[in-house]
């Protein structure tokens, strides 16, 4: 069902089957290290490029997921997946084996919030019995892709954020489980004309404070209708910045406000500056820390908002700004 | 305009709000680094002076084992931790150099030695040496002119 400005409230919402999140070493190292799925001690996950490493990643994900939910890979009607890398290399080759009918998808580190909306959406219309939401990102690959050479000594700045390698996977259907996806808020591009790709969270801030407040007000709700507004990876900068985006607009969500970016590492011990971010940021902590919770009942009701960076190297060369996105996921205990 | 003035406003807002790096603390840490690397490089440039080597060749020794080194220090992902700390120190002298040929070899050596070593060794190089060298060629043709001149 249509809800307000950019939001769907499904009539029969499906269900978040399963999940899974494999992660790297310096996560399994953090804060969130023994919630994870599956951590590799290497960061090459037994390949030889960066970029293989991630397609390894998401296809661990993948099939953890589905094994969790016993079904097969034939069982799932279509995949909707994404990464942070030129034309989509790691999900393309990452889900190859599985012989899924896929869509790739771009939408930065929003990337979990687009592959969960088309998904349940796809369920809920009745389209597929199950349907698999993947995404990944790894530092290296994302170091190499959007910056410098790992072995390059530069120093990064405080506002600049560590991408993190992980991915999760998410099986959404029609199947019983505990946790449901109500609703979705589908993002729309947000600019307020930063240059400045090294402080991700200031750029993407007003993407998020403007689909929570889009989400909010579709749904008729306050911010204390969810235990938890959880964004993507905004960082320590961006957190601050959407607090006072959102107090601007009247809007107070300090206390039940949450970001994966800043759970996933601990900034001290870890030396991540700002925070983590890349898609696998928001879609580990989802999967592991957040999903979990809402199983056991202990938050009823989450507001998943993962925000992305609109930028490419090219765009960012020629001067253009960043602009960000971020796409809101309801998830309610049942 | 308008819109103009509130990117703008957004702009400095956000400049308000970042974290930077104590700016005194780091150029502390880049003395300390660079004078280090320097260090370094006059204790080989005077061990080959008493080896009998004349200031030329002593030189071209001093910059060939710095250069080594940092490479090596790349390859075993130290240099840029020593960075990380030094910052500036260490990216000005000619390890810095070294280190951003060498970073971007390793990087792409999975890419092929033609289209991945042989296309992007210079990546982060590359400005250094064109407009190093251009700039030499102005000053060289400035120096030209005056002497051509009579000025000097």
């Amino acid at each position: 069902m249509v809800k307000g400005l950019q939001s769907i409230a499904f009539r029969e919402s499906p269900y978040l089957v399963s999940s899974a999140s494999v992660a790297g070493k310096k996560e399994g190292e953090g804060p969130l290290g023994k919630m994870f799925d599956m951590v590799e001690q290497e960061d090459l996950f037994g390949e030889n490029t960066w970029e293989e490493a991630e397609s390894t990643m998401q296809k661990e994900a993948c099939l953890l997921a589905m094994g969790k939910a016993h079904v097969k890979p034939k069982d799932v009607r279509y995949l909707f997946g994404g990464d942070l890398l030129r034309q989509g290399v790691a999900t393309s080759m990452g889900v190859e084996e599985l012989g899924i009918p896929m869509f790739g998808l771009f939408g930065a580190c929003s990337t979990s919030g687009e592959a969960l909306a088309l998904a349940s959406m796809s369920v809920a219309a009745g389209y597929g019995e199950y349907m698999l939401a993947v995404t990944s990102s790894h530092f290296g690959s994302a170091e190499k892709e959007f910056r410098f050479p790992l072995g390059y000594a530069n120093q990064r700045p405080l506002s600049a954020q560590w991408t993190v390698t992980g991915s999760g996977a998410f099986l959404v259907g029609t199947k019983r489980s505990h946790v449901r996806i109500t609703g979705v808020t589908v993002g729309k591009i947000v600019d307020y004309g930063l240059k400045d790709s090294q402080n991700m969270g200031a750029c993407m801030a007003p993407a998020a404070c403007d689909t929570i407040i889009r989400n909010l007000e579709d749904f008729g709700r306050t911010a204390d209708d969810y235990n938890r507004i959880v964004t993507g990876d905004l960082g320590y900068v961006g957190q601050s910045i959407l607090f006072d985006l959102m107090r601007g607009k009247g809007y107070d969500i300090k206390k039940n406000h949450m970001d994966c970016g800043m759970t996933i590492f601990d900034q001290v011990s870890q030396d991540t500056h700002a925070g983590g971010s890349g898609c696998g940021c928001a879609a580990t902590t989802l999967s592991a820390y957040i999903l979990p919770k809402l199983n056991r009942g202990e938050w009823k009701r989450v507001l998943f908002v993962p925000t992305g960076a609109l930028m490419s190297t090219v765009s960012y060369n020629e001067g253009s700004s960043v602009p960000g996105i971020a796409h809101g996921i309801v998830l309610e205990h049942c | 305009m308008d819109k103009q003035k509130q990117q703008q406003a957004y702009e400095n807002y956000v400049k308000k709000k970042t974290p930077v790096h104590n700016l005194p603390m780091n150029m502390a840490k880049a003395f300390v680094a660079g004078g280090v690397i320097c260090t370094v490089g006059q204790a080989i440039l005077n061990y080959c002076g008493r080896l009998g080597l004349d200031k030329d060749v002593s030189g071209g020794w001093t910059s060939m084992i710095l250069v080594i080194l940092s490479v090596i220090l790349t390859g075993f992902n130290i240099y840029p931790r020593i960075a990380k700390w030094g910052g500036a120190g260490t990216l000005v002298p000619i390890t810095g150099f070294a280190n951003s040929v060498a970073a971007p070899a390793i990087e792409y050596k999975k890419e092929g030695q033609v289209m991945g070593i042989g296309c992007k060794i210079f990546t982060i190089a590359g400005p250094v040496i064109l407009y190093g060298i251009f700039t030499s060629w102005i000053l060289g043709f400035g120096y030209w002119i005056l002497k051509v001149s009579g000025i000097i």
